[in-house]
């Protein structure tokens, strides 16, 4: 069965970015805290809590049909398949995720989350979990 | 990732513009303290006064920061409002890591914006901003007025700003980075207040290629395991650094009421790390790109209307601050410690020093030297609330006393007496009574912080009165933590980055020249921030111990007065010769 990454436990995060550097260095070979599949934000402040912006393995995900090149596959589960040879980095992606998850930088390079799991040995306060997927996950529904 | 030049940007603050300057020199000064150093020998004047216009405050990260864990510090170098002379102030945070990833080794502010004013900058942009508005601010309601003007990068940004003891020119001022940590010592708040700079926005929106292969992934696992896998931070994640409140009141080592006394069995139990772990502890924090997380976040909650209405406050805490504003001052509540605390955060005072000051005053008062004229409250050990308003006092420069006491407590004790119990050696003390060998290496130490060499930790294992090799150790202790601070590394991690690691972090990032780095790179910086130091005006035979130093009792029994003079006189000789 296929795995996901989730984020069950982000109120015992201490803001560390070792996920997101972890990320960075392994799977896009970048030293930085944007250029990643998980990426964490504080919410009102450091007096308040942490979240991780990731992809949330959404079924069927909203940013594959968003994509003009068939960059995007829906993975089995949840989740994406990203190829980026395909990628025109029109950020159509970007802006079809409802939870902010896909990160486009100035070259137009996209990044988002593999469903690796390799971040998830780094958090230091286990945060994080690569699990098996538990029944379908559902698309989330945005209101405007 | 390699860079064999510095990138660094400086801020022309009284023409609101910039400059990106490339300097050489990363094999001699290497980074942090290093290169600290070499940019205040390029922007800074030896003779001129710290508040002058043409005074850099300067800003320097290192070749590992942001490529190893715990590679998080940044170093803060100016001419300090205390002595007018060079100095470095260390802050964790989120500050390194926005530096660079901005692309930046080092960020240098000369001249004096013509407003009360806000830089923010990022890999690709640069604005200065009049904020006026801000005026006496204090640094939480700055925090969040600067967040809400700073569009995007949550999480991933740094926000420095200083409250209104900055702005007052307090001698103790510090720079708030990222709410929960500081540039604490010598006065760094009030540079930047010299300068008209409220705060500095600072984005990390860049990024770099790591090396390729495998080897650079393969050491980051190997000390991240490291860091994380064994016990050897436990004791800086777990009750943290105020674990050694316990320790050294057990030791006789621990400063109360105006280091009246070294230990007290009955009030320790209200303070020590245990209790402001099983009380007050809200949650812990990290800087980022460190997984240990020491930042100890306690609460405290105030009832501000009869019907059951509540604020919160969260306030950071560690071992020295809790001594300062804790033991020092008499008070045996850990909630009222945060209290203390949380006014201290307010106004952006140095916490040690300013907590030295008030148990000063306390004790002065007593005698009779001052009266409450001076104090505008009347204080007395252990009384929380006092110390909560003279805090505030002191911050803002309420009246004249308190405007000079900001500027050191042995300038106040000059005009009303008192030097003698005046808890100085060379700034307000640190938490350490452990004896001769840690008086003397404060006093003349680079910093006057506790972390310039471990003489604390070798006092506690050694009794004995053996010169030469007490004078040995602090010279020998100091190059190794010169190049950790170059790199730039929190110091909680020197048993991690012994010499052997440090040489392949910067082998595996290309550095040819990780050898010579590692092997002279410490003392060569060491002795280059000496000479800055002796120039601006460090005479070692200048910094006189108050007497309280030699009539206390530590763990080894009454200080050794000839001992102590014989030390401090020999360290100062040794650091001489640095520069000779």
């Amino acid at each position: 069965m296929a795995k996901i990454l989730a984020a069950p436990h982000m109120e015992r995060c201490i803001g560390c970015h070792s996920c997101a550097l972890a990320c960075a260095r392994l799977v896009y070979k970048r030293l930085s805290w944007e250029t990643a599949g998980i990426r964490i934000h504080s919410t009102g402040g450091l007096s308040s809590s942490f979240a991780a912006s990731r992809c949330v393995a959404c079924n069927p995900a909203q940013c594959v049909p968003a994509c003009p090149t068939g960059a995007l596959k829906q993975r089995k589960g949840g989740g994406i398949i990203f190829q980026s040879k395909l990628c025109i980095k029109c950020g159509k992606c970007v802006q079809a995720c409802p939870v902010s998850a896909i990160f486009q930088d100035r070259n137009g390079d996209i990044f988002v989350c593999r469903q690796c799991g390799q971040c998830v040995s780094f958090c230091p306060h286990n945060c994080l979990e690569y699990r098996e997927i538990d029944g379908e996950t559902k698309t989330p529904e945005v209101t405007a | 990732m390699k860079r064999d030049w510095f990138r660094v940007m400086e801020v022309h603050a009284d023409s609101g513009t910039c400059t990106i300057h490339k300097i050489e020199g990363r094999g001699e000064a290497v980074g942090g303290s290093g290169l600290a150093a070499l940019l205040f020998e390029k922007f800074g004047s030896v003779s001129e006064p710290w508040d002058s216009e043409s005074q850099p405050f300067i800003l320097a990260i290192g070749p590992l920061t942001g490529a190893f864990p715990l590679m998080s510090k940044t170093v803060a170098a100016f001419k300090s409002p205390y002595h007018d002379q060079y100095t470095e102030s260390h802050a964790g945070g989120r500050s390194a890591l926005a530096l660079r990833f901005a692309d930046l080794d080092a960020l240098v502010i000369t001249g004096r914006a013509k407003k009360l004013s806000c830089i923010e900058i990022s890999s690709r942009s640069f604005s200065m901003k009049d904020v006026s508005f801000m005026k006496g601010m204090d640094v939480q309601e700055g925090g969040k007025l600067l967040r809400s003007m700073s569009a995007g990068g949550s999480g991933h940004r740094s926000i420095l700003r200083i409250g209104p003891s900055g702005e007052v020119g307090s001698a103790i001022a510090c720079v708030n980075c990222d709410t929960y940590r500081h540039f604490g010592r010598l006065g760094a708040g009030s540079v930047l207040g010299a300068k008209n700079i409220k705060g500095i926005i600072i984005h990390g929106d860049g990024g770099f290629d790591i090396p390729r292969g495998t080897g650079y992934k393969k050491l980051f696992e190997k000390i991240y395991q490291g860091v994380t896998g064994t016990t050897m931070m436990k004791k800086y994640h777990s009750l943290g650094t105020p674990a050694n409140l316990q320790s050294l009141d057990d030791l006789k080592s621990l400063p109360w009421r105006n280091l009246q006394q070294t230990s007290d069995p009955e009030g320790i139990k209200g303070v020590n790390g245990q209790r402001f772990a099983d009380d007050t502890l809200l949650r812990n924090g990290a800087c980022s790109g460190c997984p240990v997380g020491c930042i100890h976040i306690g609460f405290v909650r105030e009832k501000f209307s009869r019907d059951n209405r509540y604020v919160y406050r969260q306030i950071a805490y560690d071992y020295e601050p809790v001594f300062a504003c804790g033991t020092m001052l008499g008070i045996t509540s850990a909630f009222d410690v945060l209290n203390v605390m949380d006014v201290m955060e307010k106004v952006s005072v140095d916490a040690i020093s300013g907590g030295v000051m008030l148990a000063w005053a306390t004790e002065a008062l007593e005698r009779g030297l001052i009266t409450e004229k001076e104090t505008m409250i009347p204080l007395s050990f252990g009384n929380a609330e006092a110390y909560r308003k003279a805090a505030w006092y002191l911050g803002t420069g309420a009246n004249s006393f308190y405007r000079l006491l900001g500027q050191g407590t042995l300038k106040a004790a000059a005009g009303y007496g008192g030097s003698e119990f005046a808890c100085v050696l060379g700034q307000e003390m640190a938490g350490y009574a452990t004896g001769e060998l840690y008086f003397a290496a404060q006093s003349l130490g680079f910093r006057h912080s506790h972390l310039d060499t471990g003489a604390y930790a070798y006092e506690q294992k050694h009794n004995e009165k053996d010169l030469n090799r007490a004078a040995d150790f602090l010279i020998n202790d100091e190059p190794g933590r010169c190049l950790l601070t170059s790199m730039v590394a929190c110091l909680f991690s020197r048993t991690v980055y012994v010499p052997e690691i440090l040489y392949d972090c910067l082998s595996v990032l290309g550095y040819e020249d990780a050898g010579e780095i590692v092997e002279n790179g410490g003392e060569r910086i060491r002795r280059k921030r000496w000479a800055l130091r002796f120039a601006t005006g460090f005479k070692p035979e200048d910094i006189v111990l108050p007497k309280r130093f030699y009539s206390i009792k530590t763990w080894k029994g009454p200080v050794d007065p000839e001992f102590l003079d014989a030390l401090k006189r020999e360290y100062g000789e040794r650091l001489k010769e640095l520069i000779s």
